[in-house]
């Protein structure tokens, strides 16, 4: 088991996984979503390649209303 | 672009009497800018936003709620081939927060094939119950930003000598706050800004600077346009009003008027009054000799 922290909270996964099959269960459209890992943005043509891994801090963001 | 009827030409394009606002490597049919935040219901927002006239609006960036029954998302109730997004950086308080948000921005907007993932609105607060704008960060995020390659538009209070700073590091644009952010307390120092916009065009006569934050309602909007100011940048007002579309609409207008009247000159203030009808001819006498105007008793 490995643990990252996802958006503040942590998270246990059986092994090292991809963007792409961390986010498979999340219900917005990935066009509208970043990803950044220990403060640096993963582009999104990595997303499928770029394994997420033990004690990683992951953000995933989107657009809100501001001013 | 449309072309609008020609009695509501004004309204609808600017290109007639003015020149559109560049701005960031944007060019804005539109000079007021507006959020997209604190809206009732994304109808009201969309509706706002369309009335408002506006063809740039500003969005922030936020952890997505993983996994929970996902509500709406604003990107469903913006038309992105009509407003090019302008992402910001509230909520951060220190340079190194604010950069990475900029990137996260980008990043998303890149993915949309969004004209504005090149820009950010660049915004460092000092406190949260202020929410005035820290200098020394802003300097270093804005400097970072700039060597990155964005478009910086940053937001910083009405100190001149910080918006000097903050042209000379590469900002596309100074946007002073007219009073803090949702206070709707107006211009509280326009000599502050009046000597802004001499510093900053000063030799770049089109540099371009934005009026962001603390408009409560139209006449800050003219005030602001009329004091030489390229664009203003609100939200709370038109979201926050009783009849926020009403009001988006009250805002384009009163832009329109504070840019016309910018353009077309104010005439000096005078201590006494000058008649606009002629003085020849009339049938009446005057209570007082013509050179009596002043301490004649």
């Amino acid at each position: 088991m490995i643990t990252v922290t996802l958006n503040g909270n942590p998270v246990e996964l059986e092994q090292p996984l991809s963007i792409r099959d961390l986010l498979e269960s999340v219900q917005v459209p990935p066009d509208y979503l970043a990803v950044e890992i220990n403060a640096e943005v993963v582009p999104r043509a990595e997303h499928p390649t770029h394994l997420v891994h033990d004690g990683d801090v992951v953000e995933v963001v989107t657009l809100v209303g501001g001013g | 672009m449309s072309t609008p009827a020609a009695s509501d030409a004004p309204s609808q394009t600017q290109t007639e009497w003015d020149a559109p606002l560049r701005v960031g490597g944007h060019t804005l049919t539109s000079r007021l800018i507006v959020g997209t935040g604190r809206y009732e219901t994304m109808e009201e927002m969309r509706q706002s936003l369309d009335q408002s006239g506006a063809t740039c609006v500003t969005v922030a960036v936020r952890r997505e709620r993983l996994y929970a029954p996902s509500g709406e998302n604003i990107l469903d109730f913006l038309d992105l081939d009509r407003y090019t997004l302008l992402p910001n950086t509230a909520g951060c308080f220190n340079a190194v927060d604010a950069v990475r948000a900029a990137r996260l921005g980008r990043e998303i907007l890149t993915t949309l094939g969004n004209p504005g993932a090149n820009w950010v609105k660049l915004e460092v607060l000092g406190d949260s119950k202020t929410l005035l704008p820290d200098p020394v960060e802003t300097l270093a995020a804005c400097r970072e930003l700039v060597a990155d390659g964005f478009s910086v538009l940053c937001y910083t209070s009405d100190d001149p000598v910080i918006a000097r700073r903050l042209k000379e590091l590469g900002a596309a644009s100074v946007m002073p706050a007219g009073s803090p952010i949702g206070s709707g307390q107006g211009l509280l120092n326009p000599n502050n800004l009046r000597i802004i916009l001499e510093y900053l065009k000063q030799d770049d006569p089109h540099y371009p600077v934005i009026v962001d934050a603390g408009v409560g309602t139209a006449s800050d909007v003219s005030e602001a346009f009329e004091l030489g100011a390229d664009g203003v940048l609100l939200n709370t007002a038109i979201a926050h009003a009783r009849d926020p579309v009403l009001m988006a609409s009250a805002m384009k207008h009163a832009a329109i008027a504070g840019r016309q009247a910018y353009l077309a000159g104010r005439i000096p203030k005078r201590l006494y009054g000058t008649a606009s009808s002629p003085v020849e001819g009339v049938i009446s006498t005057r209570p007082y000799g013509a050179a009596s105007r002043s301490t004649e008793k």
